[in-house]
């Protein structure tokens, strides 16, 4: 779904040097640098007030960085990018398909021309017969599979999710985590996805950012050299475990380090 | 991401499971429901019939003379007789509160609208739409129908300044009330103001301003009527409140009755209404018209 000249590995975007400061005192975010491929699932993993959403919200554009920037790659506009809150964050009063028809909607596009589109993302979050429901009427995980169709129907250059899975259940929240893999496998996005689950970052991403708190900043960038496609068998590997073991250590030495 | 696990149960299905598993608990809670379905309409009748008959029984008994308490019956007897002349009444009465509430609801929304694009707006005009609201309407009514010469306007104006306000602060609550990471959602993909007001806030505003309708709806009628007190013209073309004022000089108190009815009838009616259409537009989505399923 990424824009055809590019292939996987060339750069996305690069943070260079962000900080942001609210207010004159409140210091969120610290010199913050990260390069995104393209293909790649970076996770922010850190503690609440380590700026990790902060940081998501510079590269949504929704806030401006005090310090430093943001580059995109090829014509350096600010790419389109899809968006999943912790929240579904639906609008009650529209059908599923109206939902997922709304980014298209407010560019212009007619529910007609964009039915197509909207079907297929429903189909790949395996929504498609549920396109007449209301929110109301669907579980939680649902609505958050509706989310998710939102977020692909613009085909963006990159997905930011913020905790998109955090008030969950533990079981809906493996099922969506395994999902959300092989979503990824099959339309090839990139994902930059904030957690403060270690289990949830070392199944999903190739690369972690471990950030702290005061001020927010990344501690160390740990890769998961475990290749794509990835199923629940790499859930109870030693290879698994050792990964978890190591970001563990790592976010534990980063709070050590802060306080 | 195939299959959806949680497809709910047909109602059939269930309403069958309810009916083959009952034990002593679930029996006497379906029980309990049923007994209350029915006293919701039965018991207000009820108590109904029996006001009736009491006030019946205090006249009759006491040899009440009608022109201080009639009776029921005699209500009843002159509603019927002075029907034609308080349904023009009644029209005359109607005709200015729905005017008033429509252009309670253009002014509301519009004011709530305008105060939402501006901070500016509403800092200079909020507390002025309150003082208004709080000095009771029938101390200004006599100053406007000083001034103002047509009498319709009058009344108009005094109904709307008792209307406006639930719906500009109900409407101005709802705008403002909208998700904040929704509201996040329509900034990334670049919605324009009018967009973010059409599919965003206008929507979101919805269950509150139907809330202030409801509200208002009752206040029109209300204003209406005192300002039909007020302005006190006879003739042709009065509404029901002036109709009361002369059967009362006239010592017709049967009249009066018949008419304060009427009016009570008015009010429960757009009460209904505008229930009826809160329903309409909200039960597929808010939770405040969905059913809950116990």
């Amino acid at each position: 779904m990424q824009d055809s000249d590019q292939s996987n590995g060339d750069l996305l975007l690069a943070m260079q040097g962000v900080g942001k400061t609210f207010g004159t005192d409140v210091e969120a975010l610290r010199d913050m640098s990260l390069d995104v491929h393209f293909g790649d699932f970076v996770s922010l993993l850190g503690p609440s007030g380590c700026g990790k959403s902060t940081a998501l919200r510079i590269i949504a554009n929704l806030i401006s960085p005090t310090r430093g920037r943001v580059v995109w790659s090829g014509d350096n506009r600010q790419g389109s990018v899809g968006v999943v809150f912790q929240e579904p964050t639906l609008m009650p009063w529209a059908s599923v398909a109206k939902n997922v028809w709304l980014p298209h909607r407010l560019s212009g596009i007619s529910m007609r021309q964009a039915r197509p589109k909207i079907q297929q993302c429903l189909e790949i979050v395996g929504l498609e017969d549920f396109s007449d429901s209301y929110p109301r009427e669907l579980s939680g995980g649902m609505k958050m599979r509706v989310s998710i169709a939102r977020a692909l129907v613009t085909n963006p250059r990159v997905i930011l999710m913020d905790e998109p899975f955090a008030a969950l259940d533990e079981i809906t929240r493996f099922k969506l985590n395994y999902d959300l893999l092989k979503l990824k496998e099959n339309v090839g996005c990139t994902v930059i996805f904030v957690t403060h689950s270690v289990f949830e970052s070392v199944f999903l991403s190739n690369r972690i950012a471990v950030m702290v708190a005061r001020p927010g900043r990344v501690f160390e960038e740990v890769a998961v050299d475990e290749g794509y496609p990835r199923d629940e068998s790499f859930r109870t590997s030693s290879n698994y475990a050792a990964y978890c073991r190591k970001v563990s250590e790592s976010l534990r030495q980063g709070i050590e380090a802060s306080t | 991401m195939a299959q959806i696990s949680e497809k709910l149960l047909p109602s059939s299905t269930r309403a069958r499971q309810h009916e083959t598993i009952v034990d002593e608990d679930e029996y006497r809670r379906q029980r309990r429901a049923k007994l209350e379905r029915i006293g919701k309409w039965l018991m207000p009748l009820v108590v109904l019939v029996l006001m009736i008959w009491f006030w019946n029984r205090i006249v009759t008994v006491n040899e009440i003379p009608h022109y201080i308490l009639p009776d029921p019956v005699l209500v009843a007897a002159t509603l019927a007789a002075d029907l034609a002349l308080l349904w023009q009444a009644l029209l005359v009465t109607l005709k200015i509160t729905v005017l008033a509430l429509l252009v309670a609801v253009i002014g509301g929304v519009g004011l709530a609208v305008l105060f939402t694009q501006s901070r500016f707006v509403e800092m200079s005009l909020f507390p002025y739409a309150v003082i208004l609201q709080v000095t009771p309407i029938i101390s200004i009514a006599p100053l406007i129908f000083i001034y103002v010469d047509n009498r319709t306007v009058g009344l108009l104006l005094c109904a709307w300044i008792v209307a406006f306000f639930p719906v500009l602060s109900n409407t101005t609550l709802g705008l403002n009330s909208v998700d904040h990471n929704l509201r996040d959602l329509f900034r990334i993909y670049g919605a324009s103001r009018w967009q973010q007001l059409l599919h965003l806030q206008l929507p979101s505003a919805l269950p509150y301003f139907l809330g202030g309708l409801r509200i208002a709806g009752g206040l029109a009628l209300i204003g209406a009527v005192v300002a039909e007190y007020v302005a006190g013209t006879g003739g042709i073309g009065s509404g029901l409140a002036f109709t009361i004022l002369e059967a009362g000089y006239r010592l017709n108190i049967p009249r009066m009755f018949a008419a304060l009815l009427l009016i009570a009838a008015t009010g429960v009616v757009i009460f209904l209404v505008l229930s009826l259409l809160s329903h309409l537009l909200l039960h597929k989505w808010h939770e405040s018209a969905v059913k809950r399923e116990v």
